[in-house]
């Protein structure tokens, strides 16, 4: 008779990744404090600041803070759909474009015209440029507008305890819930 | 409890008093119904659609519907709350809320319903719609990025401030608010600070100018207190 | 342009009058205005404002709402297509491309020399005669390359549209299949005289008997709604004529008007002296403009007659009598409520019900609001009786019905039947030989496949409004849908959040599935956005949205599925492209300047 059992003592494999975002996100995950060690119990890292892992090898979960905003952020978040498992979206740049979306109504032409030749106290007289620098998309867009995201955190950042939560709700087979304190789109 | 003016939601019997929707004698009797453009003392006008109950099987608006004896409400629902989640999505892309830049931020009804609701992501493709800031009052600014079409400020400003500032004008999703003036700009009017119109704003479209993040994380009205917790301030706020 | 204030006087003092300053005629009033004007500028809103003490925004707001009137010029020359599908398949989309390149002009453009401007609208209601346009709300018919490049010399050489030939104006009846009401003669005032003989309880005892039910969609029985009104607190009462036939591929009540004028009046009459009303006011479609001056001439006539007015028939204290509102392009107002707002002069947005018309109604009075067969067919419940007419149709859908046929046949009309007839009848009079699917009721109705065919048009099966497009085996159902989605978008009036913002989501999703974008992601979305807008909207327009969608979803499932990608996902917007702008101020057109296919 099937009865329900532990799940397996294998570590869940991480990989987290910044597109364009401030690295709050990654500054809250740090933020959980001592209980880092209770999660490295449950998940190792894989591609991740944390680790300096330059790209990504198949993951139970890849973690993406920041909207997209530039070609590179495209790569890097296909690189990420196409490797793990499960996709989770961390914080309101991820979420829902977040502050690199108020550039949204202008033309990014502009933007750059504006930054690099208007803008007071610059004396640049041309826009960087080298096929090293990835293009800027025309408007920056929340990560589940170019691909298929499974989890939501939202918050900006969200808290060390939401993320917390959230990866020991993953870890032990339960549907990652936050209850109300946790859930802050600031 | 007098049978003959109570009704039934989820199963729990609420009082009320002639005159009272579902949503009003929900709400007195500390039961929450999730609603947005609904403020005590003005007419309720039904058109953001959260308050949806099921009635004798039919989806109605509780903001809208007169409370009869014995009628069956049902509120407290995943059904329901999943379609008052989509609602809530839909609001969050058709306009552009940034909330970590935004000063009503744990003051926002939309925001705290959200959070109710477990809201934990806009779920639809963003509109970006390029929308209006206006900073011409010396008191006040409108920022329609946040506006979500509710008209709480439209009655305000015509039924209690007797000022007609705003009005409802476009059709369907170019609908938006405009200002009664000859230059469209708040600045012409005679809107102020203390008009009623200025306070009804469920969302940051309608703020004071120079009184930003006043009050500390963690002290906001809706930092550690659910919306659904406070059916008192809801019903005790007087339009 | 601006006008000094002698000529604003001039041109608006007139109608102002004419409408003696009152602000319940602000339609009327802007409508006159800009037939004056060719549209209605900043100055004449300040000045009507003032003149109806209206807040500026109550006049702008009206302007705005209404999809006929322009607050910026348009051209001298409107010309709007009409773009239903039937339109659609008509070839309406070439003949538009065909006159934006004569004149050189993109879609909605106005020219250089404010000429002529170029856009589409929402069915116009010639779809038996499509495809078809208006110009400046007179309708051209039959249009075909000729015809276009007809109109674009008349309006290149400026000729005032009262001397282009007439023949560009026929509107046909093309009425094909005739029965009860369309074969019955009735002398003027019979049906009156009557109504009279009966007097009100007993016109209304008749109308039971009938158990006649509204023609307008909803069914709802008349006499109940006619006893309600006559017997809700108050002395003033109106009965309203919804004249505002926007369904898409509806037709029957412009039909009814052009050549039943009387019956619709006299049907007016006999609601209005059964409830006790003195007032009846018709709401005219925009679209049926061209027909005004020939219906006001016949309510003349009959005011002669009298037919209308004072102690009609000499029936001492029998007054009443009948206006005629225009509308400005909007299907919301055929909503019953948000038609009352209209014509209060107000955008059309439905009201919160309850209260209903028949206690608070026009101006807040009992007011009975009927469809225009319905009170057509009222004269013959009054010249026949009750018993008679319930003998006709089936049990609970007594009578008649008018069904306005359009699309894949080969005789497109008007068709009358009794109730209960079978589609598959009806496809064999009109000559739908290759029908796989008919869209019963309109964009807001049911599509129903060719396996339903045997199923029958009354209120206990397929309920309609009258509209029927047939589609042939070769239309695509997914494009079919699209068009009807479109459409609601564009009519949604914004006020409830799930129509609003619904709409244009379902139409952003059609539009990716179109782009060769969709997944199965977006499948399941449009089944969700359906269950949300049609339980949860305000009105009818916002819970029958989604209806195309998820009719066809249903039953012409592989027009989705072919356009589907084999994936879990792909983005609405063309990445490559999202790099565009960055490319082109960078002057760069490397590999890496590019998000190839290959993501």
């Amino acid at each position: 008779m099937l009865s329900p059992q532990e799940p397996p003592k294998r570590k869940l494999r991480v990989a987290t990744t910044s597109l364009s975002g401030c690295f709050g996100c990654h500054m809250s995950l740090l933020d959980m404090d001592e209980r880092l060690l209770d999660l490295i119990e449950l998940v190792e890292f894989d591609r991740s600041p944390v680790t300096d892992i330059k790209h990504c090898g198949p993951c139970d979960i890849g973690i993406i803070e920041g909207c997209v905003c530039n070609s590179e952020n495209v790569h890097v978040l296909h690189e990420f759909r196409n490797s793990c498992r499960t996709l989770i979206a961390l914080g309101a740049c991820a979420v829902n474009g977040g502050l690199p979306a108020l550039r949204n109504d202008l033309d990014v032409r502009e933007i750059l015209r504006e930054a690099y030749f208007e803008q007071q106290g610059v004396v640049s007289s041309t826009i960087p440029n080298d096929v090293e620098l990835p293009l800027l998309l025309d408007k920056a867009r929340p990560i589940n507008e170019i691909v298929r995201v499974d989890y939501f955190i939202p918050g900006c950042p969200p808290s060390g305890d939401a993320i917390f939560k959230f990866l020991t709700d993953f870890a032990s087979g339960r549907t990652p819930r936050l209850d109300y304190p946790l859930i802050r789109f600031d | 409890m007098n049978s003959e003016n109570t009704f039934i939601i989820d199963g729990t019997p609420i009082p009320f008093e002639p005159d009272q929707t579902v949503l009003q004698a929900a709400l007195k009797a500390g039961v929450f119904i999730p609603h947005l453009c609904f403020y005590p003392g003005l007419k309720p006008n039904g058109n953001c659609k959260l308050c949806t109950v099921v009635i004798n099987g039919r989806h109605t608006s509780a903001c809208t519907t007169l409370a009869r004896s014995g009628i069956e409400v049902e509120n407290n629902t995943p059904a329901l709350h999943d379609k008052r989640r989509l609602l809530l999505q839909m609001l969050f892309v058709e306009g552009n809320h940034f909330c970590p830049g935004c000063e009503k931020s744990g003051n926002c009804q939309l925001q705290a319903l959200a959070y109710d609701l477990e809201m934990m992501t806009p779920h639809f493709n963003h509109f970006f719609q390029n929308r209006k800031v206006d900073v011409s009052h010396p008191e006040a600014f409108l920022d329609m990025n946040r506006c979500v079409a509710c008209g709480l400020c439209v009655q305000a400003s015509s039924e209690i401030d007797k000022k007609n500032v705003f009005a409802l004008s476009g059709r369907g999703i170019a609908s938006h608010v405009v200002i009664n003036t000859p230059s469209g700009k708040l600045g012409d009017s005679d809107f102020a600070l203390s008009d009623k119109a200025a306070s009804v704003c469920p969302v940051g479209a309608i703020l004071p100018k120079r009184r930003g993040f006043a009050v500390p994380i963690g002290q906001r009205l809706y930092d550690d207190l659910p919306i659904s917790s406070q059916t008192e301030f809801l019903t005790t706020r007087e339009a | 342009m601006s006008l000094d204030n002698s000529s604003a006087r001039e041109v608006l003092e007139p109608i102002l009058e004419r409408y003696s300053r009152n602000p319940h005629y602000l339609m009327q009033i802007l409508r006159e205005t800009q037939e004056h004007l060719d549209f209605i500028p900043q100055w004449a809103v300040d000045y009507l404002a003032e003149a109806l003490a209206l807040a500026r925004t109550q006049v702008q707001s009206v302007i705005d709402f209404y999809a006929f009137f322009y607050s910026s010029p348009r051209g001298k020359y409107r010309v709007l297509f009409s773009d239903n599908v039937t339109d659609r398949m008509q070839g309406n989309t070439a003949l538009l491309s065909r006159m934006l390149s004569k004149f050189g002009l993109t879609q909605g453009q106005v020219s250089g020399d404010g000429l002529v401007s170029i856009d589409t609208t929402s069915c116009t209601g010639m779809c038996d005669q499509g495809p078809a346009l208006l110009v400046n709300n007179y309708p051209v018919t039959r249009l075909s390359s000729q015809r276009i490049d007809q109109i674009c010399e008349l309006i290149k050489k400026q000729t005032p549209l009262k001397e282009w030939p007439t023949e560009l104006f026929l509107v046909e009846d093309n009425i094909r299949c005739k029965d009860v009401l369309l074969s019955t003669e009735m002398v003027n005032g019979q049906a009156l005289k009557r109504a009279v003989e009966l007097g009100p309880e007993g016109m209304l005892a008749e109308m039971k008997t009938s158990n006649f039910r509204g023609r307008g969609g909803a069914g709802f029985t008349t006499a109940v709604k006619w006893e309600a009104c006559k017997n809700a607190p108050g002395e003033t009462r109106y009965v309203v004529c919804n004249a505002d036939e926007g369904e898409p591929g509806t037709f029957k009540d412009r039909v009814l008007l052009s050549s039943f004028p009387e019956r619709v009046f006299e049907g007016m009459t006999i609601a209005g002296y059964t409830i006790g009303a003195a007032k009846g006011l018709v709401y005219l479609r925009a679209e049926y403009r061209y027909m005004l001056e020939q219906l006001q001439a016949i309510l003349e006539a009959r005011r002669k007659a009298n037919l209308l007015g004072k102690d009609i028939l000499g029936q001492k204290g029998f007054d009443f009598d009948i206006e005629i509102h225009m509308g400005a392009g909007a299907y919301i107002c055929g909503e019953e409520t948000a038609l009352l707002e209209s014509l209060e002069g107000k955008p059309g947005r439905p009201r919160i019900r309850p209260p209903f018309p028949v206690t608070y109604g026009y101006l807040g009075k009992p007011t009975v609001v009927n469809n225009v067969e319905t009170l057509a067919k009222a004269t013959l419940i009054a010249q026949n009786g009750g018993a008679w007419y319930r003998g006709l149709g089936t049990k609970l859908s007594t009578g008649t019905k008018l069904l306005s046929i359009s699309g894949d046949c080969t005789r497109p009309g008007i068709y009358e039947y009794p109730f209960g007839v079978r589609i598959a009848k009806i496809l064999e009079d009109c000559g739908a030989h290759d029908a796989v699917a008919v869209q019963v009721g309109g964009a807001a109705g049911t599509c129903i496949a060719r396996h339903e065919f045997g199923r029958k048009i009354a209120f206990e099966d397929v309920s309609t409004s009258g509209s029927l497009m047939v589609f042939g085996n070769n239309r695509d159902m997914f494009e079919v849908a699209r068009n009807f989605a479109h459409f609601f978008k564009h009519e949604s009036c914004g006020f409830c959040t799930p129509c609003r913002v619904g709409t244009t989501l379902m139409c952003n999703i059609l539009d990716k599935i179109a782009e060769g974008k969709g997944t199965i992601y977006e499948m399941n979305e449009l089944s969700h956005l359906y269950q949300l807008l049609s339980t949860v909207s305000h009105c009818g327009l916002g819970q029958s949205a989604g209806r195309p969608v998820n009719d066809t979803l249903q039953k012409f499932r592989p027009s989705y599925d072919r356009r589907l990608k084999q994936k879990d996902f792909e983005p609405a917007f063309d990445l490559d492209a999202a790099l565009a702008p960055a490319r082109e101020i960078m002057e760069r057109d490397d590999i890496d300047a590019h998000l190839g296919a290959d993501l």
